[in-house]
């Protein structure tokens, strides 16, 4: 048995970005002693880089505003095949999140009879997104940072301990989920990353919030981070992912210089007034409405212009469409040779917008291109394009209470968690996505935690299995003796990345084809047999080289969930475009993809290229409830669902 | 783990402190950061000098119908008779020293307590710190916790006298729109050099950040009042120069003095412009 | 595009030890000092520890010191140096150094724990906060703050003197309660809580001589100094040192 320091708590949240601190701020209104466990140091997360909004129908800027309408906005972003439950849940409450937020001591932007202000933003009816100039996602961080404070401060006050119902682990990693002999949940594996050294904190009930897998790419606005780790967890601890080709590319990245390319330019751009346009000037997204979307969006640039001072008498202009469309739009001019001279296309607001009004309601935008970019946003045109950005799929979750199908004590909020978005996310729908879903898992942790009658008891196995795992890249030599490779040098888990990366952009990019995806899955098995010899160099206190090669091994899991379902899925829907198949099938909609371990008794079946870790099941959709399916026309949904599903 | 450090007590180290990393140079800065507090350091003295000389020399102090804004008011019985000039004899024939003293303390004051001044000093002559991350020299530092220094909170009630001092100095710009003989509608240079002195004075004085507390900083609720709020906003535009307006106004108020004394002195006549 | 070497020093070492190592490291087009970290990882020490996260000046992990300037890596540019230059990153000096530019920034989030929270109006429940953009927009300017910590190590009072770090809460702190103090809903007061007066007494605005180093090093362009620190000196002096205001303030909770 492997002796290293164990903790008791009672829930254990994996992740402190927004969806972690919010389910982590519930849980312990609960009563449950909760740790959080993040990589980064408390209030660094990922949800930082969120800048336009947190989408809530709050009705502030337009009166008719309400939840079936986001409901309708998100079932239709997201092509309907999002968890309908979800996509309800989430427009019902997210209204009191945000709300919740200001008795915290959140500071929003005012209209002007002092209530919080919403801007528009692409796929959304009216304007829904409460925001802090392009700054949103940080004000939600600090927020709930100061929330996790505030309850610390209270339990110093009656302990005089201020970490006694409420602890964040910074920078630590968690490797392992750490089950009983029953297969539930009891505590999780992690290493500290400053010190290397390894420790068990044993709970009842784990919450993964752990955000998506955008560094398996190679363009991306996603930090380093975002290498899948919660679905790697679990994966491997037996729970399925669910719909994982659906890939989010933001259509307006960064696209020079090459050290920032990917980096996010805020939909606000677009959402305040910004406009797309070609290298021949052409504001070409006209050229890109697609059949579903012809009644809600302008035909003239000067319809689309009355629209942002009148909404109610004109339509709004296509640079507001879901972000699939917008980016393959975009895709599409640069590859038909009316890109920029750096291969993005021209996003403008210098002459929409007078530059005093840029600066004020783009600041860090401004700020961004200025510092990194040296261009003049109130001056000159951006320069922008696709971006990796988030993932639609994701741990398959029930919709009510977060929990993890097939693991007892698992649960996963934020974008970790499949179904709320189905196959193409709307922006802002993000933020308010972490506040009501991580509410909820925090919520039903907690009350999971306290109705166990006693603790589940660490299988000690599985303890030292983690420990041997996690020390493997030092004892790295090259191959194992007798083999064909013999004498080789470890590999460098740096290149490997690199390779994954490149791989997984050119072959499962934005525009997948069958014979690519082929390829990456072979170039995914040979990786993943180099990966084991991913050596490191140093020892193990903070050592970035060997925490790279520790997360290897989830961004290979995650990458192959991703090329195995885009192959299956034989259609183009939200995230997801084939070439080959480049319409959407109705009968694919009722269509689940899950991801499950292929080998899930003996580790990872890594070491044999042929098989993959990876096996794909199908299954039916729950069917739409009859009130909800009502809240649409029927015109529109004979677009979407197939006979069957529109006769019952 | 990063959040469980105690802080080393090791007060004589700083950044060479056993817990820091260990490097030997006390700064790496390789640009050119001694030059902004050796400016500063320059230009306060040749003030001080200039002021202290001025202020003791107890002469050439008026130049009808231009007094040196260093003499007024002018309260002591000693002081040169200026007509319509704002000398109140309070000080009876006992005070024996210059006049320029009894009022100089509020204005030296306000400036020696003011938010930029103390920046520059503390900088420019105590070296506490000469430059951003350049140790400071000194051994122990309690800052304005304690006595004296703790005094810089006063700075609000030099903030008070100041305000009654630039009216009396504007006053003594509208005496200056005589000529020698105290014929009223002339101007001069010396007239010029009085208004932009007294604009810059005004401008100094209220850019202070007392006043702009005072004004509307201090409000919780600016929507309830809004007529505060617009007198803050515009005091926080002055605010944000007040360091050059700390400046200007020092060199104009030297200047100002300079000139009547060179034209006490006979160096030259006031050019008349009508 | 252009490509040239660059000389590169860089601390490495722990708290027992450690020193400036040189490197020469390729350097392109429109690339920052951390890019460069990076390729070092990458090529030549791959257990170089650094933090960072969004690499785009939104996180404020990645503090260090540049030629003894304290500067967020991802932020800085390579074309502000020469190309004959030979660059020094150092981690942050203020405080304990965990492993080459890796500190221990814990000192930060121990003060931010000694700032009370923000404290909800009774009579107010979610979604009837009303408060204008004017109100909220002094506050705002604050909550830019990314927490790089910048501040608080080029802040003199705790860099050249350890034993400050127990009674000063550092500029990003008095920062925090100046933001609280101004929040137009916050209901401290009522609750018996002066936070201007607890600025001065238990959090060491004292120590502060607005010398406007925080305010010359913070990548958001906050004004720390003018617009949290001094309306905070100034609101200290309200309670403490000034006889009329605290006169009127006696009289008029007196006449209610």
């Amino acid at each position: 048995m492997t002796q290293v320091e164990r903790q008791r708590w009672d829930v254990v949240v994996v992740g402190a970005g927004g969806a972690g601190l919010r389910a982590a701020t519930e849980a312990r209104e609960q009563g449950a002693r909760t740790a959080v466990i993040c990589k980064s140091l408390f209030g660094k997360a990922h949800t930082v880089m969120a800048e336009g909004g947190i989408a809530a129908a709050m009705g502030n800027a337009n009166e008719h505003d309400g939840w079936e309408v986001h409901f309708r906005d998100t079932m239709r972003g997201g092509k309907f095949l999002n968890q309908w439950r979800m996509a309800e849940l989430h427009a019902q409450e997210a209204p009191d999140r945000v709300w919740e937020l200001e008795t915290w001591g959140a500071l929003f932007d005012r209209t002007a009879d002092g209530r919080i202000s919403q801007r528009n933003f692409g796929g959304h009816e009216y304007p829904r997104l409460a925001h802090v100039g392009d700054r949103t996602g940080l004000e939600l961080i600090r927020t709930l940072q100061q929330k996790i404070v505030a309850l610390q401060q209270e339990d110093f006050r009656e302990s005089g301990d201020y970490e006694a119902g409420l602890k964040v682990f910074q920078e630590c990693t968690v490797t392992r989920i750490v089950k009983d002999a029953a297969g539930r949940v009891a505590g999780v594996f992690c290493y500290e990353r400053e010190s290397g050294r390894f420790f068990v904190i044993e709970a009842s009930a784990v919450v993964i919030a752990t955000g998506g897998i955008g560094k398996s790419f190679k363009v991306t606005s996603n930090s380093w981070e975002y290498t899948g780790d919660g679905h790697a967890l679990a994966l491997l601890a037996g729970a399925p992912l669910l719909n994982m080709e659906f890939v989010q590319f933001h259509p307006t990245g960064m696209v020079w210089p090459p050290s920032v390319k990917g980096i996010l330019v805020t939909e606000s751009v677009r959402g305040d007034g910004g406009v797309l346009r070609n290298s021949e000037g052409k504001r070409f997204m006209f050229d890109y409405i697609p059949d579903v979307f012809k009644e809600k969006y302008a035909e003239s640039e000067a319809e689309g212009d009355r629209w942002y001072d009148d909404p109610e008498n004109n339509r709004r202009p296509p640079e507001l469409l879901p972000r699939d469309e917008v980016a393959r739009a975009i895709n599409a001019e640069v590859k038909a040779g009316r890109g920029s001279p750096h291969g993005g296309v021209f996003l403008d607001v210098s002459t929409r917008m007078p530059a005093e009004v840029i600066r004020r309601r783009l600041p860090s935008m401004y700020h961004q291109f200025k510092e990194l970019a040296d261009v003049d946003i109130t001056a000159e045109a951006m320069e922008v394009g696709p971006t990796c950005h988030y993932v639609m799929g994701g741990i398959a979750v029930d919709s009510d209470s977060a929990a993890a199908r097939g693991v007892p004590g698992l649960y996963a909020a934020g974008e970790v968690a499949g179904g709320m978005h189905g196959s193409n996310r709307l922006g802002g729908n993000s933020l308010s996505d972490l506040l009501v879903f991580g509410r909820r898992a925090g919520l039903h942790a907690a009350q999971y935690a306290a109705g166990l009658g006693e603790r589940p008891v660490l299988d000690e196995v599985q303890v030292d299995a983690a420990a041997a795992e996690a020390l493997r890249p030092f004892s790295a030599e090259g191959p194992t003796p007798g083999e064909a490779e013999e004498g080789r040098p470890p590999e460098n888990p740096y290149t490997l990345h690199q390779e994954l990366q490149q791989a997984m952009n050119d072959l499962v990019g934005i525009i997948r084809r069958e014979p690519e995806m082929e390829q990456a899955l072979k170039k995914l098995a040979d990786l993943r047999v180099r990966a084991r010899r991913a050596g490191v160099e140093g020892h193990r206190q903070f050592n970035p080289g060997w925490h790279l090669a520790l997360d290897l091994r989830n961004m290979l899991l995650v990458s192959e969930c991703i090329a195995r379902a885009a192959l299956e899925r034989t259609e183009s829907r939200g995230g997801h475009t084939r070439e080959d198949w480049p319409e959407m099938d109705r009968q694919w909609r009722h269509a689940n993809l899950l991801c499950r371990l292929a080998d899930p008794t003996g580790g990872l079946a890594a070491t044999d290229p042929v098989r993959g870790q990876i096996r794909l099941e199908r299954e039916e959709t729950e069917p739409i409830r009859p009130d909800l399916l009502a809240l649409f026309e029927k015109e529109e949904l004979v677009k979407y669902l197939s006979e069957e599903e529109l006769g019952s | 783990m990063a959040t469980g450090t105690e802080p080393d007590l090791d007060p004589a180290g700083g950044v060479r402190g056993a817990s820091r990393a260990a490097i030997a140079a006390p700064h790496l800065r390789t640009d050119r950061w001694w030059l902004s507090p050796a400016l500063t350091a320059a230009g306060l003295l040749a003030f001080v000098v200039y002021s202290t000389w001025r202020a003791f020399a107890n002469a050439d102090y008026y130049a009808a119908p231009y007094v040196s804004p260093f003499y007024s008011p002018c309260l002591a019985e000693n002081c040169v008779p200026m007509k319509g000039g704002p000398n109140w004899e309070i000080f009876g024939s006992w005070w024996g020293l210059s006049p320029a003293l009894l009022i100089l303390i509020f204005p030296l004051g306000f400036r020696l307590t003011c938010y930029y001044y103390r920046k520059a000093y503390y900088r420019g002559f105590w070296a506490s710190p000469p430059a951003c991350a350049v140790a400071e020299p000194h051994k122990k530092y309690s800052g304005e916790t304690r006595f004296p220094l703790i005094l810089q909170n006063i700075h609000r009630y030099f903030f008070y006298a100041a305000v009654p001092v630039a009216a009396i100095l504007t006053y003594d710009t509208v005496l200056a729109f005589r000529d020698e003989r105290y014929a009223w509608g002339h101007m001069g240079l010396g007239t010029l050099v009085f208004l932009v002195n007294i604009g810059l004075i005004w401008a100094y004085t209220l850019s202070c950040h007392s006043c702009r507390h005072i004004v509307g900083g201090k409000l919780k609720h600016f929507s309830k009042h809004p007529v505060r709020y617009r007198m803050w906003q515009w005091v926080g535009k002055l605010n944000a120069r007040h360091m050059q307006l700390a400046w200007a106004s020092l060199i104009s108020v030297a200047a100002a003095d300079l000139y009547v004394y060179l034209l006490a002195t006979g160096a030259f006549a006031d050019p008349r412009f009508f | 595009m252009s490509s040239y070497e660059a000389g590169f020093r860089v601390w490495r070492g722990d708290i027992e030890g450690g020193g400036l190592e040189d490197f020469k490291v390729e350097v392109n087009d429109g690339e920052v000092v951390l890019d460069i970290i990076h390729r070092l990882q990458a090529t030549q020490a791959p257990d170089l520890a650094v933090r960072w996260n969004c690499k785009a000046g939104k996180c404020g992990s990645c503090s260090a010191e540049i030629n003894g300037r304290p500067r967020l890596l991802c932020m800085t540019r390579m074309s502000v140096f020469s190309r004959e230059e030979t660059i020094t990153v150092t981690p942050l000096r203020a405080f304990p150094v965990i492993r080459d530019l890796v500190t221990d920034v814990g000192f930060n989030y121990t003060k931010a724990r000694e700032v009370p929270a923000f404290v909800p109006p009774r009579e107010l429940g979610p979604g009837e906060y009303r408060m204008t953009q004017a109100d909220v927009d002094r506050s705002q300017e604050f909550r830019k703050c990314i927490e790089c910590f910048l501040c608080q190590d080029t802040c003199h009072v705790v860099r050249d003197h350890e034993e400050n770090k127990a009674a000063f809460a550092g500029p990003r702190f008095l920062m925090r309660i100046a933001e609280l103090d101004m929040h137009p809903l916050d209901a401290a007061e009522a609750e018996g809580l002066d936070r201007g007066t607890t600025a001065q007494d238990e959090h060491g605005l004292g120590y502060c001589n607005i010398t406007k180093c925080c305010t010359e090093v913070c990548p958001e362009g906050i004004r720390i100094t003018d617009n949290a620190l001094i309306p905070l000196k100034e609101r200290a002096a309200d309670r403490k040192y000034d006889p009329l205001v605290w006169l009127g303030n006696t009289i008029r909770r007196r006449g209610r």
